[in-house]
C-alpha cells in the first residue's frame, strides 16, 4: 500500500506530503522517541501521539514512510515546516493509535 | 554566605541539538557577559567538554560544575552535577556503554563536537548522544549517588522529556530534593498539584542550546563559601541540593 492510499482509505488530514508514492512495508506505533528509534524500521508507517520537533527527527534517521499523528494531537507549524525541509510525509487522524494501527490493518 | 547566580543546565556544541557556537569558550564568556557565578555544563549522556569547560571557566572567573542531562530508559532527562571534574569523567565513562548503539546523522541531529578551551574542534562523538540510556531512574538515581553525584529531574514544566510530561507525577520513592524548572512562573501552581514537588527545593536553569539562553543573572542562591574556594562553593551547592536548602 501506499501513502497515498493510505491517506485515502483512513481519511487522514495531509500536513506535509513529499513523496505519497512511497510503499508503507509495515508499522510502528510508540512515544518514547528513544525506543521508536532503536526499533522502527525503514518503510514504517510510524503512529504516535508525540508533536515535537524531534519527531521528524526520528523518522528521518529511520526512513519511516510516514508519521501519523494520533488524536488529533496539536501540532506545531515549527514541525510541519520541519517536515517539509526533511521530506517527511506527515499524516494526522482524529483516531487513537490503537484504532488507526487496527484499520490500518484491517485494510 | 555570599549570593551565587547560577544556571546549571547548559548544553555545549557536543550535544547535537546544541548550536555550534556553543563552545566552552563562548559559553563561559557568556556567563560573564550576563553576570552568572555558577555554571554546569549538562550535554546529552556526556561529560566530555567538562574538561575544556573548566579551564575556560577558570579564565573568566565563573565556577564550573561538571554535570550531564542523562537521559534515562523512560525518555526522561535527569540533571546529574558533580563535585570533581575527575568523577564526573569517570562517571561519563560508565554511561558511555549504556547509551543505545545508534549512530549520529549530523544532517539531521547536528554535530557533536569535542572542543578544548580555546574553540578548537578535537574530534567528533560518532554515537548518537541524545537517545536514551538503558538506566531507568532508580538506576540512574543509584548510579549518580554511588559516584558521589546528585541528581533531579530536568524542566518538569516541560512535555518533552520531563518526568511529569512522561510519568504523570514525580514519585515520592525516588526522594528528589530537587527539581529543576524551566519557567519559576509555573512553581506554584506545581507545588500545589504534585506532592512530591509540595517542598522541594527549586531551580531555575536555562537548558541552553543557544548563546542567547543562557540565564541572565536573575535566579541565586546563597552558598555558604567560608574559608572560600570555589571547591567549597561546588561542595555546598550540592550539599544544598541534597538536603532541599533551596527555595
Amino acid at each position: 500500500m501506499t501513502v497515498n492510499e493510505l491517506i485515502d482509505k483512513l481519511e487522514l488530514e495531509v500536513l506535509n506530503l513529499e513523496e505519497g508514492d512511497r510503499q508503507i512495508e509495515g508499522g510502528y506505533t510508540g512515544d518514547l522517541l528513544s525506543w521508536v528509534m532503536g526499533r522502527a524500521q525503514s518503510g514504517d508507517m510510524w503512529v504516535t501521539i508525540m508533536t515535537n520537533v524531534n519527531v521528524i527527527a526520528v523518522a528521518s534517521l529511520v526512513d519511516c514512510a510516514c508519521v501519523v499523528i494520533a488524536e488529533n494531537a496539536e501540532i506545531g507549524d515549527e514541525v510541519i515546516a520541519k517536515a517539509k525541509a526533511q521530506g517527511i510525509n506527515l499524516l494526522r487522524t482524529p483516531l487513537s493509535s490503537y484504532k488507526i494501527c487496527n484499520e490500518q490493518i484491517l485494510l | 554566605m555570599n549570593k551565587y547566580f547560577y544556571d546549571l543546565h547548559i548544553h555545549s556544541c557536543l550535544s547535537p541539538c546544541g548550536d555550534n557556537d556553543m563552545t566552552p569558550a563562548n559559553i563561559a564568556g557568556m556567563g560573564v557577559i550576563n553576570g552568572l557565578n555558577i555554571m554546569a555544563l549538562t550535554d546529552h549522556n556526556t561529560c566530555g567538554n567538562c574538561p575544556a569547560f573548566f579551564k575556560a571557566c577558570k579564565r573568566h572567573g565563573i565556577i564550573p560544575i561538571a554535570g550531564m542531562e542523562l537521559t534515562t530508559a523512560e525518555d526522561i532527562h535527569l540533571v546529574c552535577l558533580f563535585d570533581e571534574l575527575d568523577v564526573a569523567m569517570s562517571f561519563d565513562s560508565e554511561v558511555k556503554n549504556h547509551i543505545m548503539d545508534i549512530k549520529n546523522r549530523p544532517d539531521i541531529f547536528g554535530h557533536q563536537y569535542y572542543m578544548d578551551d580555546e574553540d578548537k574542534i578535537l574530534g567528533e562523538e560518532e554515537k548518537l548522544l541524545i537517545s536514551a540510556t538503558d538506566y531507568n531512574v532508580e538506576t540512574a538515581i543509584a548510579l549518580v549517588h554511588g559516584y558521589g553525584g546528585v541528581c533531579y529531574p530536568a524542566h518538569i514544566d516541560r512535555t518533552s522529556n520531563g518526568m511529569i510530561a512522561t510519568l504523570g507525577d514525580i514519585p515520592l520513592e525516588y526522594g528528589f530534593a530537587t527539581v529543576e524548572f524551566n519557567n519559576r512562573e509555573n512553581v506554584e501552581s506545581y507545588r500545589e498539584k504534585y506532592s512530591a514537588v509540595k517542598n522541594a527545593g527549586v531551580l531555575c536553569s536555562s537548558d541552553a542550546h543557544y548563546l542567547w539562553d543562557i540565564n541572565e543573572a536573575k535566579h541565586s542562591l546563597e552558598i555558604d563559601d567560608e574559608p572560600y574556594s570555589s571547591a567549597l562553593v561546588r561542595k555546598n551547592l550540592l550539599f544544598n541540593i541534597i538536603n532541599i536548602k533551596i527555595k
